[in-house]
């Protein structure tokens, strides 16, 4: 095995661990402060996806898409933050669950009423189109590094909101004690409305990033949302800093699981064998992984300190 | 002399910067009430869950008829005969009160992997249920659901659970909490009729109720031990008066 | 007067049920005998999810994994050209109850949203281990090429015959499920639910009851998946997608959860429902969405609990 090939593979499992942060950084925020449980954050990163698409390609302009595809998930999550979640912050997580459910069936119905049941085309923009020269023979596509640099640093960017400002002061104060916040005299009713939004955004961003290379397909944000759910129960429900660890974990180890372990097994049994088995296991490997990790912190790596 | 029922060494527990037991040591003989007072903040509770089972403590050991019980998971705890009532009411709401300690006979009745027999039918069940509810004043209610009880019934179905396990050592965490004088005064009755029978740990914010209830008392400040005697013996200790009684008890 | 009425109402819906294979005959429709049949055996994976979810508080958004592994079970037998009944059912229950362990095993050991979440990652490994089986047809699924054979008697070549045996399978787990529930065991599963940690402090182990319940309900779960594959003769991993996991849920609150018999009406009311809206636009999804939503928010006692209007349902 090539260890060139093994950076190239090692990048696109960091590509996917930034994507897969984006959507979990949403979904532990939202469960660490206003402790819902949200499955249409999945349809979020869908909207964002299909609507960049869309207004990219009868555009041209893919900043324009950018925006649209925010400003679209972002409205969509305050009009079902006030419409629904309001009705649920104090439901059991049971409830929460079925009618986050309903939703996703509506949004993906949505979505083919709109776009039409087969595939979305997403192209890369022609200046992120070509290659980029990472090592002395070793290209690596530019689009998937600006995903790189770009979800790296909009982590960066969510850390210091979180840590370093007055909201995110608020935004850790929420998530440890409503009342307290509520007699500060902040309106609570706003701080969740903003988090989700923000949340949403998130979503989206990663759901656009998404678009050119995976597929643009209604149910697309299902796959994601599950495995962003691996992702916080490894790193610790609430906690931003064990999503972020763990989005790259999940994402270095399915990529090599994917990459190299059909290869790996092929040395140790017969090729038919491991044409069998190396997929199979790949597929369960991230499983594999969460169950390890349970059995020995339930809490996950990173416990929020309120439980 | 035979070992204390309960015999607790050097125990420690630490939240972070916070040392809520701080070297703990304390005897309890069998046949005694023994009551835990302190200030609010002084590790009471944190006690009663690392006797329980409930935390694990950092240093120091639990001793219970002479076997040490200091990893125990609670479920053994409960089977060797220490029990516990909770400072916030802790019964099974959905069921009636007589279930409630139906279910606990039951859970000292061996295994629960009988899948068949209707449990309500279960006169083995049903029968000391019934009598603990008498002992405790809550015959006329046994069909009532627990969610409904006023709150001194409650109270009185706490203890109820905790009696079902027929228990050697008795925990009792505040057993008066949020009780009228009243529904005290019936409280403080019902304990002296187990004194002697039943060896007690009671913890309790109510000092008439303990200084009349107590053998001995061991007073708790900041997760410390700082004086452990008779009722006497503690009401007349320097230490404890500017610590801790000095304003309550100074008439 | 309580156990009268449920028991007539059991009774009368019992001979309503029986009616069907005859009433779809006179009206030559066969297609509500499969329609029918499909329900019998979503009511039986719902009454297995409400037997730890309505009783013991667990929230599996798994149990479609038991319904793959059943499917799955007699369709690999097939495969290799094994038709038996009695061994297909045999590992389908041994296989759903092996993965049932396991998972409730790491699951368990969690509670509240973390549970919610790990069943759902665990089926949905079921599901990609499904896809990645190329030699089972991989995502495109197999069929399969014969019935469970039960000898001339119990023939499930004949769609009745396969009905009638997909009744009595839901009224055998009805009635254990009763009798579980009232049981020593049944008050230690829901007295967790009630309040697990008055349930330690009374002296109850209760990891081993809720995983036992756990792998009770995964292996009615995975019957009924063999069953179901017995009516389509066709499996692939779709069956074991996360949203059929959903669709179970839902008929559990649909019917109206912690009664059994609940999750039975939820699934006839939840099917029928999808068949008509299906009947009425290719979009009915769109229309089913808010349903749920508004069922959530608004009906939460189910149909069950609108009928009953009694204590029982009310105690979800």
């Amino acid at each position: 095995m090539q260890p060139l090939l093994v950076l190239e593979q090692g990048l696109n499992g960091v590509q996917f661990g930034v994507m897969l942060f984006l959507m979990a950084a949403g979904l532990t925020l939202v469960f660490g402060i206003m402790n819902l449980i949200n499955l249409a954050h999945g349809s979020l990163y869908m909207i964002g996806a299909y609507v960049c698409a869309y207004v990219f390609q009868a555009s041209g302009s893919f900043v324009l898409g950018i925006g649209s595809a925010l400003a679209a998930a972002v409205l969509v999550g305050i009009v079902i933050e006030v419409v629904v979640f309001r009705a649920l912050y104090t439901r059991e997580h049971l409830d929460q669950v079925l009618a986050t459910f309903g939703l996703i069936l509506f949004f993906d119905e949505m979505v083919r009423i709109i776009w039409g049941p087969t595939a979305l085309y997403a192209s890369v923009p022609e200046f992120l189109s070509g290659q980029v020269e990472i090592l002395p023979g070793a290209p690596f596509p530019s689009y998937r590094l600006a995903i790189i640099v770009v979800g790296l640093v909009v982590a960066l960017l969510l850390y210091l909101l979180v840590a370093k400002t007055r909201l995110g002061m608020l935004i850790r104060a929420g998530a440890s004690n409503r009342v307290i916040v509520g007699a500060l005299g902040v309106n609570v009713t706003l701080l969740y409305t903003f988090v989700f939004a923000l949340g949403a955004a998130l979503a989206a961003f990663s759901g656009l990033m998404a678009g050119p290379i995976f597929t643009v397909e209604s149910g697309m944000g299902e796959n994601v949302l599950i495995l962003a759910f691996v992702v916080i129960v490894i790193g610790g429900i609430g906690s931003i800093r064990g999503a972020f660890v763990a989005s790259l974990l999940v994402g270095i180890v399915d990529t090599m699981g994917r990459a190299f372990l059909r290869p790996l097994l092929a040395t140790v049994m017969a090729p038919a064998a491991a044409d069998n088995a190396g997929p199979a296991l790949a597929s369960m490997l991230i499983y594999i992984l969460m169950a390890t990790v349970l059995f020995f912190r339930p809490q996950g790596l990173f416990p929020s300190r309120v439980s | 002399m035979a070992e204390a029922l309960l015999a607790i060494e050097g125990l420690v527990k630490r939240f972070g910067g916070l040392t809520a037991t701080d070297q703990v040591s304390l005897e309890v003989p069998a046949g005694e009430l023994h009551a835990v007072i302190g200030p609010n903040g002084a590790g009471k509770t944190t006690l009663i869950a690392q006797l329980a089972g409930e935390l694990m403590p950092d240093g120091g050991a639990i001793r219970f008829a002479g076997e040490n019980v200091t990893r125990l998971p609670t479920y053994k705890r409960v089977r060797r005969g220490l029990a516990r009532s909770f400072q916030i009411t802790s019964v099974f709401r959905e069921f009636t009160t007589l279930d409630n300690v139906a279910l606990a006979v039951q859970a000292q009745a061996g295994h629960s992997f009988r899948f068949w027999r209707p449990a309500r039918a279960e006169a083995a069940l049903r029968e000391p249920a019934r009598a603990i509810l008498e002992q405790v004043g809550l015959g006329a209610r046994a069909d009532v659901p627990a969610a409904i009880l006023a709150h001194g019934e409650k109270r009185a179905l706490e203890i109820a659970l905790a009696l079902a396990g027929r228990p050697r050592l008795l925990m009792l965490d505040e057993p008066m909490a949020g009780m009228g004088p009243e529904d005290s005064a019936r409280m403080v009755r019902f304990l002296s009729t187990l004194r002697g029978k039943l060896t007690i740990l009671l913890i309790e914010h109510d000092m008439d109720a303990v200084f009349a209830l107590a053998d001995r008392i061991t007073v708790l400040v900041y997760g410390r031990a700082i004086a452990t005697g008779t009722p006497q013996a503690i009401r007349s200790n320097a230490e404890v008066r500017q610590a801790y009684l000095g304003e309550e008890t100074a008439p | 007067m309580r156990l009268g009425r449920g028991a007539l109402t059991v009774a009368l819906g019992t001979l309503a049920l029986a009616a069907v294979p005859p009433l779809a005959a006179v009206l030559a429709e066969p297609f509500y005998l499969d329609l029918f049949t499909r329900i019998l055996i979503f009511a039986i994976a719902a009454l297995s999810l409400d037997l730890i979810l309505g009783y013991g508080g667990m929230v599996s958004f798994g149990h479609a994994a038991y319904l793959g592994i059943g499917a799955y079970s007699v369709g690999i037998l097939s495969h290799y050209g094994i038709t038996d009944g009695p061994l297909h059912f045999a590992v389908a229950v041994a296989a759903s109850a092996l993965a049932a362990l396991a998972i409730g095993a790491v699951s368990l050991r969690t509670s509240g949203v973390y549970f919610i979440m790990i069943t759902l990652a665990f089926s949905q490994m079921i599901y990609f281990l499904g896809v990645s089986l190329n030699v089972y047809g991989g995502d495109d699924g197999m069929n399969i090429v014969a019935h469970s054979e039960f000898g001339s008697a119990l023939d499930l070549d004949n769609a009745s015959i396969l009905y009638y045996l997909v009744l009595a399978l839901l009224l055998l787990f009805f009635f254990v499920g009763r009798r579980l529930v009232a049981s020593r065991f049944g008050m230690v599963i829901r007295g967790v639910k009630s309040n697990e940690r008055r349930m330690h402090a009374i002296g109850f182990p209760t990891f081993r009851y809720r995983l036992a319940a756990f792998v009770i309900s995964g292996v009615m779960c995975g019957v009924a998946g063999a069953l179901l594959a017995n009516l389509t003769l066709f499996v692939s991993p779709s069956i074991m997608h996360w949203t059929r996991s959903g669709e179970v849920l839902m008929m559990v609150i649909f019917g109206g959860m912690g009664s059994l018999f609940g999750p039975v009406l939820g699934a006839v009311a939840y099917l029928v429902l999808e068949h008509l809206l299906s009947g009425f636009t290719s979009h009915w999804q769109a229309i089913l969405g808010p349903i749920l939503v508004l069922v959530v928010l608004f009906a939460k006692r189910g149909i069950f609990g609108i009928f009953a209007g009694s204590e029982e349902a009310g105690r979800g």
